[in-house]
């Protein structure tokens, strides 16, 4: 059974390319200056830089609009409220009790792109980098806090041996679910409380191997001589390359120029 | 030559390590005599020998296995490896690089989330210099025969791949002794073939020390060595070819004898001359086929 975890999409791609520590750091960056743009001019830019991003990656576009697509409720929550409650000055529609002001239109329009490009953005990396690229790059960037006792290394550690035993835990619930088939467990009940009551005997007994399989790891693990994080040398190193050089040089130059606009236009 | 590893009155009781902080329990302690898991157990293992440890289940041999490398300390008497007491603190870390321990779960040992990087583990613990590390995960791999499967995810692996990687993150460390702790019993017979051979190589051609428990008895035929062992004692320490001659022994302990033996001892038993000690297929058959020659003989059957 092959299982991807997480959103990666296989390319070779710059982005693909790039340390993961670069995409953190570009994405968070991305962020602050979306969360800072103030004018349409400046989510343009950041607008034409996602979608620079997307292209780069060569991911096509109904993947893009279904990553949006659980966020639909949340968007016409946002936009109706922003609507119906902005005060502004310019009047458009008053109608009974509801008064629709020019201003309240145009700020509901920036919160609905302010959102869309943070999903969007943020995305990028998701789509980009593997699970276990995103677990050394945390660990890379956590490391400097190891110095105030920060366990940077064991929550590393924990992800991906999290991320290792995804794969096998699938196949062990799709075991015990034919096992409890087998006796005679009904998982098609329409009635919602059966359907729940019916997966109890699933977790129970995954949760016990769960409960082994850690025990026995740990065993593993203490046999090969596992210690924590001290004096371990890394086999994975990540590298810095000229990729991470340009792509954090655009990050610079989108952060100015998001900046600049907001204070002249 | 001294003994690699050594077994000086080894007991080990379960009960005793738990119940330490309990005093009610201490006192119940007193009245019945202790559980041992293993008991008063005196025996060396040679380095380069390939040594098979048998015995029914429950029968104190995986413990026995990890007082080994200390991942347990014997509750009384003392373990050497390589004349280093196991329950010296500092040497914990020496003695567990010298004897690695593959186990009986191949789903449960992988670490890493690739083949290579599961090889990587044990030698990023030890601190190994990362160009060294790439050598040595390259030229264990490339024993194990693995390399093809360097990028690959542990959860697509056979169970005998799964084994043989296991075994990789080990060897990749240099030790001088491996304990099998009943590696090949959830595998498939090709599986079990796979990591058999394995061993026998590791133990010919890089001189490894093999502990490998089992209660396969055709495995037991491989080695130079076999230890019996039931109820936490040691029944017989001998040869293979000792231990399957005497069948009713091996029955005591819960044990089977090869198939091939007990169709000689069961020839035996109905008077006919065939000798006691056959414990491979191939014997067996050069055996029956010079019987067959023979003819006359076996009327009787």
């Amino acid at each position: 059974m092959k299982i991807t975890i997480g959103q990666y999409v296989p390319g070779n791609s710059i982005l693909h390319r790039a340390d993961p520590r670069t995409k953190f750091v570009l994405t968070f960056a991305y962020m602050i200056a979306v969360m800072i743009a103030d004018n349409f001019a400046a989510y343009a830019v950041a607008t034409v830089f996602v979608g620079a991003a997307y292209l780069c990656a060569k991911i096509n576009i109904a993947k893009i609009l279904r990553s949006l697509k659980p966020l639909i409720i949340m968007m016409l929550i946002t936009v109706t409220l922003n609507i119906l409650f902005y005060k502004g000055e310019t009047v458009l529609v008053d109608f009974w009790k509801i008064t629709i002001y020019k201003e309240g239109i145009l700020f509901a329009v920036r919160m609905l792109l302010r959102i869309v490009l943070l999903v969007l953005g943020s995305s990028v990396l998701m789509y980009t980098t593997t699970s276990v690229m995103l677990t050394d790059g945390i660990e890379s960037l956590l490391a400097p806090l190891k110095k105030i006792h920060f366990p940077a290394h064991e929550i590393a550690m924990m992800m991906s041996i999290a991320l290792r035993f995804i794969p096998t835990f699938v196949d062990e619930t799709d075991r015990i679910m034919k096992a409890q088939m087998a006796r005679g467990t009904d998982f098609d009940d329409k009635n919602f409380i059966k359907k729940i009551k019916s997966y109890i005997p699933i977790l129970i007994p995954l949760f016990i191997s769960a409960w082994r399989k850690a025990e026995d790891l740990a065993t593993a693990m203490n046999a090969r001589c596992y210690r924590g994080g001290e004096g371990r040398t890394k086999f994975k190193v990540l590298k810095f390359s000229m990729i991470d050089l340009l792509l954090l040089l655009f990050t610079i130059i989108l952060f100015a120029a998001i900046v600049l606009l907001n204070n002249f236009v | 030559m001294s003994d690699f590893i050594r077994f000086e009155n080894v007991s080990y009781s379960y009960d005793d390590n738990e119940e330490e902080f309990d005093s009610k329990q201490e006192q119940i302690k007193n009245l019945s005599r202790v559980d041992f898991a293993v008991e008063n157990v005196n025996f060396g293992i040679k380095k380069g020998e390939f040594v098979a440890i048998v015995g029914r289940n429950g029968s104190g041999k995986s413990t026995l296995a990890r007082t080994m490398n200390a991942l347990l300390l014997p509750s009384e008497g003392v373990v050497f490896v390589n004349d280093i007491d196991t329950r010296n603190d500092e040497m914990i870390w020496e003695i567990r690089s010298r004897v690695g321990m593959v186990f009986q779960n191949p789903d449960n040992q992988i670490i890493g989330t690739s083949v290579e990087e599961d090889v990587a583990f044990g030698l990023e613990n030890i601190g190994v210099p990362r160009n060294e590390m790439i050598e040595r995960i390259s030229s264990a791999l490339d024993v194990v025969k693995l390399q093809n499967e360097r990028k690959t995810e542990p959860h697509l692996l056979s169970g005998g791949q799964k084994q043989r990687c296991a075994i990789a993150g080990i060897i990749a460390m240099q030790p001088e002794c491996i304990v099998l702790d009943e590696a090949t019993a959830m595998l498939d017979p090709i599986g079990r073939r796979e990591v058999i051979n394995l061993i026998k190589k590791l133990n010919k051609e890089n001189n490894i020390t093999i502990v490998h428990i089992t209660h396969h008895m055709d495995e037991v035929s491989q080695a130079d060595r076999v230890v019996l062992i039931d109820n936490g004692k040691v029944l017989a320490d001998t040869t293979p070819r000792k231990l399957f001659s005497d069948v009713q022994l091996v029955k005591e302990a819960g044990l089977e004898v090869p198939q091939i033996t007990a169709l000689m001892y069961n020839l035996r038993k109905k008077g006919i001359d065939v000798p006691n000690d056959i414990i491979t297929e191939e014997e067996g058959i050069a055996v029956l086929s010079e019987l067959l020659k023979k003819g006359g003989e076996i009327q009787c059957l």
